[in-house]
């Protein structure tokens, strides 16, 4: 599903330069359920960024699905990201001022659905993460756990091909992260290919292999005995 | 543009920001709000001053003389000064080519006229044809005195609309027999003035006429002159002021009058005062028009600086919509489109109210100098265009701004 060969990615600021990843290499099938762990500074936000297509890497190659990822203009990425991607972020992300039915339709917007079907796809994937009585509800009326499976609902509208979290239980208590993680495995158990940045060790143990980073190189890399969610919940 | 799943999609984000959108649209509503009922009442002072002066002909240069204040080559002052036909003549033939129409008057103050057991008293000016002119008189019915009546001197008589009410109620008044002070006129036509009722209590009658039957032999009481009408209106100001100003001194030098007296004879030049009112007008004006585009600029600005809030406010909701697939131009499309829907409406809306209240105030207001206010409604369009082209232009710069950021920039931006 995603090949990376060689990756190096430098941020310029003025005359320094910060070589923030230098030479990735690694591969994800699909199905496969991956934690990118690493102490901030390691380079573990940047990869997320550029398997996301949100930046680009300086050097090196990225197949996403077969597809190479190579010089990327606006519009190309924005439909690559409408196809391939779902995202899900620490701070949810959800546009405050719309339902939580309509959050989850919005990337079926842009992917030019009618109406009438992204409002049935998009109830499909709220009944999913168990929020259907919630669908007209704004974000600011749902709790943090239910922000979060809004906006996994919403990663998942456009049936992606790999869904990227970007510490999704970072701003949740122990419990709701617990019932997150639950949600993702089980997504992952469908057959999704879902790629974690955690920097906690908890819920790195609830995918099935670990990416460790550090100073921009991969310094571990295995499998793990998946620990299920359902049991702490 | 016409994508109905885009126009939802806006509809939506507007009605879900009441508050936004009501604060844009009122800045816009109001500017051209004011717009329109300043350029209206503008347009209404001018309708207003212009209607004072079609009362009679504007390019008129009226002459009457009085006592004289000062002496002059041994005269003394307190002389009564008195025109006579001979002056009119003269100054007639002198101008020919600058008038257009002249008339001398002999007038009589509440002169007894009745018809039956109806008498009133009014003015009965003795006139020439072109005094007709000189009022801007229409006829209702029949004719107005013309170069027969004064050659033959008869005894015809044109009276005013009002005068016909007061003496021949529903009577056709053409060729019955009038009498003033017990001599038999002939009416030969009714006339309308725009001057009013005060005007059309009048009667005239041929000057010739009014000499003789009054006794006054070949004394008359006033010259009447328009002066012919350049393109030009400040050459035409120009010409009935070089004539007016020669016609006083003329008169001045025939009757031994000193150039220093202003009170013997006395040129009024209704041209010269119209310019000064009309340029009067015209500054009111220019300072509506101030005073207006200031307005709109401040719409403008207002505008603007709500896009820019907008915007700012909305990074984040843009990067998560870039992360969702949106395409930058889609971005700043749906920025545009939304400042452009609330402006063009919000515009209009203020336009359709502000023309509202000139159409239903506009007629109760009663006042000479303010008339029939209006605006030109393709002027009043092109603002509200001009207004949404700004806005959109206010609009399309933090717009494309916002939309070239990484949305992974635009997330973080907490």
């Amino acid at each position: 599903m995603i090949q990376i060969k060689d990756l190096h990615k430098s941020y310029h600021m003025g005359s320094n330069s910060l070589h923030v990843l230098k030479g990735i290499n690694f591969d994800v099938k699909e199905g496969e359920l991956v934690s990118i762990m690493g102490s901030s500074g390691s380079g573990k936000s940047t990869l997320l960024n550029i398997l996301g297509m949100l930046d680009e890497a300086d050097t090196g190659n990225y197949t996403l699905d077969n597809v190479p990822i190579k010089g990327l203009n606006e519009k190309i990425a924005a439909k690559y990201r409408n196809e391939f991607l779902g995202f899900v972020f620490q701070s949810f992300n959800l546009i405050n001022y719309k339902s939580a039915l309509d959050n989850v339709s919005m990337p079926l917007y842009y992917k030019g659905i009618k109406r009438k079907e992204r409002t049935d796809r998009a109830m499909h994937y709220l009944e999913k993460v168990g929020l259907a009585d919630w669908s007209h509800h704004l974000p600011s009326e749902l709790s943090g756990g239910q922000k979060q499976r809004v906006a996994i609902a919403r990663a998942l509208a456009s049936d992606p091909k790999v869904l990227l979290a970007d510490e999704p239980t970072g701003a949740l208590d122990t419990k709701t992260s617990y019932e997150v993680m639950e949600l993702i495995q089980g997504i992952n158990d469908e057959g999704k290919t879902i790629l974690v940045v955690t920097h906690e060790h908890d819920i790195a143990q609830m995918t099935k292999r670990i990416v460790n980073l550090k100073d921009g190189i991969i310094i571990d890399d295995s499998k793990v005995e998946q620990v299920r969610a359902s049991q702490y919940v | 543009m016409f994508d109905i799943e885009r126009w939802q999609e806006i509809f939506e984000t507007l009605s879900k920001n009441k508050l936004r959108t009501f604060l844009t649209g009122l800045s816009v509503a109001s500017g051209i709000f004011i717009l329109v009922i300043l350029l209206g009442f503008s347009k209404g002072i001018e309708n207003g001053v212009k209607s004072q002066f079609e009362r009679d002909a504007t390019n008129l240069i009226t002459v009457w003389t009085g006592v004289t204040t000062k002496g002059y080559k041994g005269l003394n002052p307190g002389r009564y000064i008195q025109m006579k036909n001979d002056n009119f003549d003269m100054i007639s033939q002198k101008y020919e080519d600058n008038i257009e129409h002249e008339t001398s008057l002999f007038s009589i103050w509440g002169a007894e006229i009745t018809y039956k057991n109806e008498t009133v008293n009014y003015q009965v000016r003795g006139a020439m044809p072109g005094h007709q002119f000189i009022e801007n008189a229409d006829m209702e019915t029949g004719r107005f005195v013309n170069q027969a009546d004064l050659d033959e001197t008869r005894k015809v008589a044109v009276i005013g609309r009002k005068l016909r009410q007061d003496l021949f109620k529903d009577e056709d008044p053409i060729n019955k027999s009038i009498s003033i002070f017990g001599m038999n006129f002939k009416v030969i036509g009714v006339f309308i003035d725009p001057g009013g009722e005060r005007e059309e209590q009048q009667a005239y009658i041929p000057i010739t006429t009014s000499q003789k039957v009054f006794g006054a032999g070949d004394n008359i009481r006033n010259m009447l002159f328009t002066v012919k009408m350049s393109d030009d209106f400040d050459e035409a100001v120009a010409l009935s002021q070089n004539m007016a100003n020669s016609v006083e001194n003329e008169i001045k030098l025939m009757h031994t009058v000193s150039p220093d007296d202003t009170s013997a004879v006395r040129v009024f030049n209704t041209l010269d005062k119209a310019k000064q009112i009309y340029s009067l007008v015209a500054t009111i004006q220019a300072v509506f028009w101030f005073v207006g585009i200031g307005t709109i600029i401040a719409g403008i600005v207002g505008v603007g600086n709500i896009m820019l809030i907008i915007v700012k406010e909305r990074t984040k909701e843009i990067g998560i919509r870039k992360a969702l697939g949106a395409l930058p131009m889609s971005i700043v499309g749906m920025i545009l489109q939304e400042a452009v829907f609330v402006t063009m409406f919000a515009g209009l809306f203020g336009l359709i109210f502000g023309l509202g209240l000139l159409e239903l105030v506009g007629p109760q207001i009663e006042s000479d100098f303010i008339k029939y206010p209006q605006v030109n409604f393709n002027i009043a369009l092109t603002t509200v265009f001009l207004l949404v082209f700004a806005g959109a232009l206010a609009g399309f710069i933090p717009a494309y701004r916002a939309a070239k950021i990484k949305p992974i920039v635009a997330l973080r931006d907490e």
